[in-house]
């Protein structure tokens, strides 16, 4: 069963008097444990995209089933609970809460959002956090580590759900070179770890040369990128 | 709801210096409302203890329409023999009755042989009025204490002692006219002289009953007024039900009332002062939740506006709006209970400290009045209750906000 699926999906905003058109029919499929990400310049649509999937953001028209379930038509309240229990966000600023530890704010989900009982949940984000290599800063807050540290923090939230999907939104963009590739590295080692699928909305040529499968956004509409051979998209 | 909590606090300890401010206001506002209260209330308690006990008594009984002509000091208008005694009767029923005392009220001329002047007065048997007024000696400023008088002996007031140039020991006579009309005069020995306190028949002197019947030549029982002292003041309002219903009952033959029944805040003009004291102390009270809900109020919008980011966060990652209107709710109530929490230790200590101190104070003629503030649980659990519901009223607006916000275009604000 595909991860997500979508069926002539239409975003319109109207601004002031203008409507606008910011995604435009689009269809498109994404398996599961895929690593695929949606380019484009910007305003053409990625992020619209990226929040409709990630039940933000109801669309205007169309169809769009997001690990089986479809997600146009829930409540606020319906929302909220389907993105606690099936997807994991990584920010661009990390967004981490800064009133937590790391232990803390990898935990948040299971305790605030799913409500695991105690030992399990120490378990699980002890386990989160040994996956990303952060168990040793588990004590520190998040103004106490390196913007690195913080996005493997916010990887090992995403996941700790078991989250069948997590959608990260230029998730590099505040990294330097060297961090970025360990951070793709580190959600790459993830997918095939525990079989999440990774969808991004990125710029960065680094996790586009990563990733399986790119959809580039134009005005909005959506077209797939064949990989060529030497890795390379056009 | 326990990380509901954890949270909220370490919020709150973000902006240390912020909460510390907030709270602190509060602290004031609740110091400022249970001093007032404990203060004004040793300050009421003490004048009305100081009418009740040396001159009015807790509740006076006279024949219906006596109180309303009681200038006059009508003698037209007094309680019978047969009257009396169905009073004394149905107190003697009430448990709640520590003693009572009958006065005739009478006016007179008042001649000390050079100069003569008009006096208003009490004739009350000794034994019983100090029994109804237990603080009556205590106005004694000049002459013997013991035993208040004895027939032959008057009390004059002050005012009159000073304007006539009376002492303690010399003799005056008084002149009055009884029911009838007909004019009398006798002799007295000034046994002492009372001071003036504010309220009616505070300006008054006193002679012993007998002496009163002889000068108006009353042969038969009869009295202007009955006082009442209770054993505890708070169960004035249920005697005081209980002799309405009994009393106030009685017809005569033409079918009207007999009696008529007054609580001493009926009859002293104090009881506005006591009243204007309490609307103070509402109004002091409308201040603390002014206080506290502009101050919590703030706090929380600039709590909410300075997070709107994280509230997009944790919203997107599953957060129920519930849940983020609990955590900014709880973070008022805490900032309510700090405050109240020390405000309350703070009054306690201080009020201990005014006791331990014993502050005095004069009020009009009065000196040295002892002030002895106390303060009721009642008191401290409502300004308590109070105070947190407001905190938790005012953060309500700023957290449904935030729980309404939507999350993605607070995930874009910077």
């Amino acid at each position: 069963m595909s991860v997500v699926v979508a069926e002539q999906l239409v975003k319109t905003y109207i601004a002031g008097d203008i409507e606008v058109e910011a995604i435009r029919a689009v269809d498109f499929t994404i398996e599961p444990a895929s690593f695929v990400s949606f380019i484009g310049p910007s305003g053409s649509g990625k992020t619209t995209l990226l929040n409709m999937i990630g039940c933000l953001d109801p669309p205007t028209a169309g169809r769009l089933q997001v690990v089986g379930q479809d997600i146009t038509t829930l409540s606020r309240q319906a929302a909220a609970r389907f993105r606690g229990e099936h997807i994991g966000f990584v920010f661009q600023d990390f967004n981490l809460i800064p009133v937590l530890t790391v232990f803390e704010n990898v935990e948040y989900p299971l305790q605030m959002v799913q409500s695991w009982p105690t030992e399990a949940r120490k378990k699980r984000v002890m386990e989160m956090l040994d996956a990303v290599g952060m168990a040793d800063q588990a004590h520190k807050y998040p103004s106490q580590i390196s913007g690195g540290q913080k996005q493997r923090v916010a990887v090992a939230r995403a996941l700790v759900t078991n989250a069948k999907l997590v959608l990260a939104d230029e998730p590099t963009a505040n990294l330097d070179k060297e961090t970025a590739n360990m951070v793709i590295d580190l959600m790459k080692q993830m997918r095939n770890e525990y079989q999440t699928t990774f969808v991004f909305s990125t710029h960065d040529p680094r996790i586009v040369e990563n990733v399986e499968i790119t959809f580039a956004l134009d005005d909005g509409t959506l077209h797939r990128l064949e990989k060529p051979a030497g890795g390379a998209y056009v | 709801m326990y990380n509901i909590f954890k949270l909220a606090t370490r919020n709150l300890f973000r902006y240390k210096r912020r909460t510390l401010l907030t709270s602190t206001l509060i602290t004031l506002g609740v110091v400022s409302v249970l001093l007032f209260i404990s203060i004004s209330g040793s300050f009421k308690a003490l004048m009305v203890g100081q009418i009740t006990d040396s001159m009015l008594g807790h509740i006076q009984i006279h024949k219906k329409g006596y109180l309303a002509s009681i200038d006059s000091l009508p003698l037209n208008r007094n309680l019978t023999g047969k009257q009396i005694d169905k009073v004394v009767q149905i107190l003697a029923e009430e448990d709640a009755v520590e003693a009572y005392s009958m006065r005739i009220k009478l006016g007179a001329m008042f001649s000390n042989f050079i100069e003569t002047t008009n006096i208003r007065l009490n004739a009350v048997t000794p034994a019983d009025e100090m029994k109804a007024a237990p603080l009556l000696t205590d106005r004694i400023l000049e002459g013997e204490k013991e035993n208040l008088l004895k027939p032959g002996e008057i009390l004059i007031p002050e005012l009159i002692a000073r304007g006539m140039k009376v002492k303690v020991g010399d003799g005056i006579v008084l002149v009055a006219n009884n029911k009838d009309g007909s004019v009398n005069g006798q002799n007295f020995m000034v046994r002492g002289i009372l001071e003036g306190i504010s309220g009616p028949g505070g300006r008054d002197g006193m002679v012993h009953i007998d002496d009163a019947k002889a000068l108006l030549r009353i042969g038969a029982a009869e009295v202007s007024e009955i006082a009442i002292r209770l054993k505890d003041i708070d169960q004035l309002p249920a005697v005081f039900a209980s002799l309405q219903e009994k009393l106030g009952s009685m017809k005569n033959q033409q079918g009207m009332p007999v009696f008529e029944v007054h609580t001493w805040e009926k009859i002293s003009p104090f009881f506005n002062i006591a009243k204007m004291i309490d609307l103070m102390t509402f109004f002091i009270k409308i201040m603390l939740v002014a206080i506290v809900l502009v101050s919590i109020m703030n706090v929380m919008i600039m709590a909410v506006y300075e997070r709107i980011n994280e509230i997009g966060t944790i919203s997107a990652i599953g957060t129920q709006p519930n849940k983020i209107l609990g955590l900014f709710v709880v973070e008022g109530f805490l900032m309510g209970i700090l405050g109240t929490a020390v405000g309350t230790v703070i009054s306690l200590i201080s009020i201990a400290v005014m006791n331990a101190t014993q502050i005095s104070f004069d009020f009009g003629r009065q000196t040295g009045l002892l002030l002895s503030p106390t303060i009721g649980a009642t008191d401290v659990i409502l300004v308590v209750t109070i105070v947190i519901a407001i905190a938790v009223i005012a953060s309500l607006q700023p957290a449904w906000k935030a729980s309404k916000m939507d999350p993605i275009t607070a995930l874009k604000h910077v």
